[in-house]
């Protein structure tokens, strides 16, 4: 017995393997890639279409707008001012144009994740044996190193927009399914005895005491998947999604110090932004709780 | 007595993985113990039979674990009983569907919680007119009777406070309001009081007493502290792991307690101030002495007796003699009994 080396497959018949699978897939993406693309064609409509928005409203429009949203969302000067400052520097620096781009993509990307996200959270939450069968498959998709998913998508999907936008919800999904399910096991056990015992079917009890009193957790979520897109932006950038991350990439591959730096801090700078404005509403959401009065 | 509106018949509750099958070896004496350490399962109720007189109030008492909170849970089916009937209105509720179970709970029944269970996310005004939300009634409706409950139990100015913002005794009547707004016969009072101090306690008494005057509900009202139930109850029912050892009425449970249990829970009373001349006088008419008021206290009666220096008194029912007590019967009333040998376990 060889102690030294585990017990291997044939090395022959392990090249083969591979290749049949490689083959197959391959096969299976020049059968269907065409129609599952087209599947993805309204998403990709409206990322050019928020994306063409974007660039097309007047540079002050969007300023106002973003400081409107930091003020409802965070209801402080401090973040206003700061958001309003650091897109103007965005722009002073030249990165308007890449900075919409990414925006559209991570705002795209976040609502698809919510949409998809929260029932399936729903769903966990109302049952443990679906809990049990989702739970290994969100913990692959954070686990798994993204460039090991990038290969079949974009085999599948070729490089572009839509294959991009498909990496980084794979991504960025796992934190808002998590916490919607926690959020809403973590309700009161005898709020709901008295939802229950007034009589409330199971959509009053969800969308009356149960979603609403997750409200706090699911904002976390939210916050989180808004955090895990901007993160992914770059790697998304190497199967060809425009935007900061592309900038990034290119300093990366021709040593360009600066690019590099200003791009990198666009991101930053958009994240911390994200961060404050929906961490600060997500807190706003539970100051019933404490007795302050409003 | 009268129309019994509530019926619990026969009611068992194991809890475990297989209680089914747990019935039997109880029934045929398994204890309660042994159910525990060899089969794993617990026993929460065994074989409670209860008549809820209509529209009085049921007091069930017992100590911490005793299955009172396991069994009001029963009478709307938040918890299955594992064998049993419950009669509500004649109707076996056990098998009612789930849509009728939940008309059952939306117009039959409402409750209020020890630890008020409110809704923490909605204002006062929107946890008294929850019920009446669930009920798809019209916004104008659930406004005017929102507002009238709220007004009823006193929080007229705190419509729109948080419960987090109010007090305990505050947010209990927040409780009261919602349980009342739906206008359901049947009410259930799982300990509302019991987190609350002395003094707001009885506040809160005072205020459901009153509103019983005028409502006349079928209340079933869950305690442990003996003043409450005799205060509130018309009935009372004594629980102790599971089992009802005793029912009847205050002065019964006072002046004959069924065992040891049941005597510890109304040894500390004051049994002067408690016990009334009418539950211990005797039938034979008297000509002569002074007149006492059947529900008058003993303590105030032996304070007319010894005033007028009389060993006699006749008792009084409105003016008409319905019967007599002496000294010599009164003053061991005061005395607390002694248990029989035959009822000590
Ligand atoms: N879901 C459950 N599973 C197992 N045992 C339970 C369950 N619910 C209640 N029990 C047991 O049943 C018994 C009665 O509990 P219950 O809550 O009805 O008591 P209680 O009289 O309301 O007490 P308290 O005064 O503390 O509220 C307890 O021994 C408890 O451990
Ligand atoms: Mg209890």
């Amino acid at each position: 017995m060889d102690f030294q080396n585990p017990p291997m497959m044939d090395r022959q018949d392990l090249r083969d393997l591979k290749k049949s699978i490689d083959l197959g897939f391959r096969d299976f993406s020049r059968a269907y890639g065409e129609d599952i693309e087209s599947v993805f064609d309204p998403l990709l409509y409206f990322l050019v279409w928020l994306e063409k928005l974007l660039l097309a409203t007047p540079w002050p429009v969007v300023l106002l707008v973003l400081a409107l949203l930091a003020w409802f969302g965070a209801r402080s000067w401090f973040v206003v001012i700061g958001s309003v400052l650091a897109f103007l520097l965005i722009g002073y620096f030249g990165m308007w144009k890449d900075m919409v781009a990414t925006l559209a993509i991570v705002s795209v990307c976040t609502l698809l994740c919510l949409l998809v996200g929260i029932p399936i959270g729903v769903l966990m939450a109302r049952s443990d044996r679906v809990q049990s069968s989702i739970t290994p498959i969100l913990d692959v998709m954070q686990t798994i190193p993204s460039f090991v998913y990038l290969i079949p998508v974009v085999m599948l999907l070729g490089i572009g927009k839509v294959p991009g936008l498909l990496a980084v919800c794979i991504y960025a999904m796992p934190p808002i399914v998590r916490l919607t399910n926690l959020g809403i096991r973590l309700v009161d056990k005898e709020v709901l005895e008295a939802a229950e015992a007034f009589g409330a079917s199971y959509r009053q009890k969800l969308f009356g005491v149960q979603v609403p009193l997750a409200l706090p957790n699911i904002f976390a979520g939210v916050n989180q998947t808004i955090m895990m897109a901007l993160a992914m932006v770059v790697i998304a950038a190497m199967i060809g999604m425009q935007g900061l991350g592309q900038q990034v990439l290119r300093a990366v591959n021709n040593q360009y110090l600066a690019v590099g730096f200003m791009n990198g801090l666009a991101i930053v700078a958009l994240a911390i932004i994200f961060d404050r404005i929906s961490q600060n509403y997500g807190k706003r959401l539970q100051k019933h709780l404490d007795g302050g009065d409003d | 007595m009268t129309e019994a509106s509530v019926e619990i018949r026969g009611v068992y509750k194991i809890f475990g993985p297989d209680p089914k099958s747990m019935v039997d070896l109880v029934k045929n004496g398994l204890t309660k113990q042994e159910l525990m350490d060899v089969y794993g399962h617990t026993l929460g109720l065994e074989n409670v039979h209860i008549d809820v007189a209509h529209r009085g109030i049921q007091v069930i008492m017992g100590l911490s674990g005793s299955g009172k909170s396991t069994l009001i849970r029963h009478i709307n089916r938040l918890i299955e009983p594992t064998t049993g009937e419950i009669v509500v209105g004649g109707r076996n509720i056990l098998e009612m569907t789930r849509s009728e179970l939940r008309d059952f709970r939306r117009f039959g029944t409402s409750m209020v919680f020890q630890r008020f269970s409110l809704f923490p996310h909605r204002t006062v005004v929107e946890n008294v007119v929850y019920g009446l939300e669930i009920q798809n009634i019209d916004k104008e409706t659930i406004a005017d009777r929102g507002q009238r409950w709220i007004d009823r139990v006193g929080l007229s100015g705190f419509e729109n406070y948080y419960p987090a913002q109010l007090s305990g005794g505050m947010q209990q009547r927040v409780g009261l309001a919602r349980a009342l707004a739906t206008d359901a016969d049947i009410l259930l009072m799982d300990e509302p009081f019991s987190a609350l101090d002395p003094l707001i306690r009885t506040d809160m008494q005072d205020i459901l007493l009153s509103l019983q005057e005028e409502l006349h509900k079928t209340i079933i009202f869950i305690t442990h502290d003996l003043d409450e139930a005799l205060r509130l109850g018309d009935n009372i029912a004594i629980l102790r792991d599971g089992v009802i050892v005793q029912k009847g009425s205050p002065q019964s449970i006072i002046l004959e307690p069924a065992d040891d249990y049941v005597a510890a829970f109304t040894k500390d009373i004051n049994r002067g101030r408690v016990l009334k001349v009418g539950s211990i006088m005797e039938t034979q008419r008297l000509l002569d002495g002074p007149q006492i008021e059947r529900d008058m206290a003993i303590e105030d009666a032996l304070q007319i007796m010894i005033k007028t220096g009389s060993t006699k008194a006749i008792v009084v029912d409105n003016t008409e003699a319905v019967g007599s007590v002496s000294l010599d019967k009164l003053v061991p009333a005061l005395a607390r009994p002694e248990i029989s040998a035959g009822l000590k376990d």
